[in-house]
């Protein structure tokens, strides 16, 4: 499979629980040597070889950018979810060889800034995690605020601040902490770029309280990724290709597309980076789009899906693929 | 009406808007000569604005046509100064002490307009979040790309460098670190050979 960036093939040397959901994972090259570098904000695709599933998951990666000689993932736990954060709990174990992609950022800082402001929900803490030792290095000026469920389940506290006391805040929901948005962005000096990571609400929070205060969208920053959801099952014809596929409950259209042994262009897995953007040639039926690459006129014009996250309930649907 | 519509051209020409007012705690206005009506036309928009808004005005050749007129606006600060070189420190330390969600709003001549752009961008507003609308002259402010001196006000294509006395072509090619666009020595093939004067945009 050329789609995608180029695969690193890694052992699994350290495995760490780090609470009740989350969990660490360390990758080395297996045949030594060093891995590419990255830039804080990068996530690696982890292929997951699950019986006879393939899943390919993206995940921040939290370690040193500058560190060469592994990279580290956390894991939450996702008992909802299609089976992939439960196979690295469960399935992965120390020793195991696995194959992950060549790093790619959609998250990155803007080194312009002159100062960086971090808000991070939950596991949306990850990226920040090589950030930080990014800036760190480079002297950089941020601080962070981070929102979590509670004590326990706060991924990463202790390290944040016990190392940066003065610059990490930390919020607990479960003891009614919260950001307070409006006068944490109101006094942020001229050329501060926000940067947010975590659920889906605290995106749109976010990015909504900035517009409304005036701040530049180029100085807003966001990594949501969204797991591909289950749903029914449906046909598709790939017309390039010439086949017909089966998308199964559980599987992602893209996943159904690359089972079916066709190449199809990918970066996120997360409908944020456009690159499996697909056009549409018919269809007789309803989208169900749930990326946010698309724009609404695109998601209403029925000419395109971003098969990663995005499903279709109906009769038939012909893809250029 | 002292709107002009520029032709297309290539990419790295700035292209000029209307200003609109938009949301935001505080907001900076710079403006010279005919831009003053860009601003009173934004006062006309949303009344509430001038109360939240410092103008930095340079009169550049109009005298007091527009400084009465931008008196009664209302405006929370009002600077009136003889030339943007006098104004800049001002508009540095305005900048400086500046929180985000500060919206600019430039209007006036390009020369004006390009170099509080460079004091707005060098403060960390993306350049792209700041509006311009262009009023009055269309002379230019031009950097002989030989020996890097600016000349301000250009109005003729081709030009004399005000600093080494070459015969400059005016192109299109702009830099937003200068602020200035390119002038190219017009007869460097066949020294002595320039063509005559034309104003800019007869």
């Amino acid at each position: 499979m050329s789609a995608g960036t180029e695969k690193i093939a890694v052992t699994v040397t350290d495995i760490v629980k780090v609470n009740d959901l989350v969990t660490r994972f360390k990758f080395e090259p297996t045949k030594g040597g060093l891995l590419p570098t990255f830039s804080g904000g990068a996530h690696t695709v982890v292929e997951m070889k699950d019986g006879n599933i393939t899943r390919l998951n993206p995940y921040s990666l939290m370690s040193d950018p500058w560190d060469q000689s592994a990279y580290t993932i956390s894991v939450r736990r996702d008992d909802e979810g299609r089976g992939g954060s439960l196979f690295m709990h469960n399935s992965v174990k120390v020793g195991d060889q696995m194959v992950v992609s060549n790093p790619v950022n959609l998250f990155s800082l803007d080194l312009r800034a002159k100062k960086h402001l971090m808000l991070a929900g939950g596991i949306g803490i990850t990226p920040f995690l090589a950030q930080i030792k990014q800036l760190d290095r480079a002297r950089g000026n941020w601080e962070l605020h981070y929102a979590c469920r509670n004590e326990a389940l706060g991924s990463y506290v202790d390290y944040l601040t016990s190392t940066h006391p003065n610059d990490v805040n930390v919020y607990y929901d479960d003891e009614k902490q919260s950001i307070d948005l409006e006068n944490l962005l109101d006094g942020q000096p001229l050329g501060t770029h926000i940067y947010v990571c975590g659920p889906k609400g605290m995106i749109d929070w976010v990015r909504g309280k900035a517009a409304e205060l005036g701040w530049p969208r180029e100085a807003v920053h966001y990594e949501e990724f969204l797991a591909p959801q289950s749903g029914k099952p449906f046909e598709v014809k790939l017309a390039v290709s010439n086949k017909v596929i089966q998308v199964g409950e559980h599987e992602s259209l893209l996943e159904a597309i690359e089972r079916a042994g066709v190449d199809a262009p990918y970066l996120c897995r997360g409908g944020a980076c456009g690159q499996c953007e697909t056009d549409v040639i018919s269809y007789d039926g309803k989208f169900l789009h749930r990326d946010h690459w698309l724009e609404d006129n695109e998601h209403a014009s029925g000419k395109k899906i971003m098969p990663c996250v995005s499903r279709f309930e109906g009769k038939t649907l012909v893809l250029d693929r | 009406m002292s709107k002009f519509n520029f032709p297309e051209s290539i990419m790295s020409r700035p292209v000029y808007g209307t200003l609109e007012p938009r949301s935001g705690k505080a907001h900076l206005m710079v403006a010279d000569a005919q831009g003053a009506e860009a601003i009173i036309g934004l006062s006309k928009a949303d009344s509430g604005l001038l109360s939240k808004t410092h103008i930095i005005y340079i009169p550049k050749g109009t005298g007091d046509t527009y400084t009465g007129k931008l008196e009664k606006l209302g405006a929370a600060q009002l600077y009136v100064g003889p030339s943007y070189e006098a104004a800049k420190t001002r508009l540095q330390r305005t900048l400086a002490g500046a929180h985000m969600g500060l919206q600019v709003y430039l209007s006036g001549t390009e020369g004006l307009m390009g170099q509080a752009m460079l004091e707005a961008t060098n403060a960390g507003i993306p350049h792209t979040a700041i509006q311009t609308e262009h009023r009055g002259s269309v002379a230019r402010r031009m950097q002989c790309v030989h020996c890097k001196g600016i000349t301000e006000d250009v109005m003729t294509d081709p030009f004399v460098c005000s600093h080494c006395g070459l015969s400059l072509f005016v192109r299109d090619h702009y830099s937003r670190r200068l602020a200035a666009f390119q002038g190219v020595c017009i007869d460097a093939e066949d020294p002595g050979n320039v063509p005559a004067s034309v104003e800019l945009y007869k």
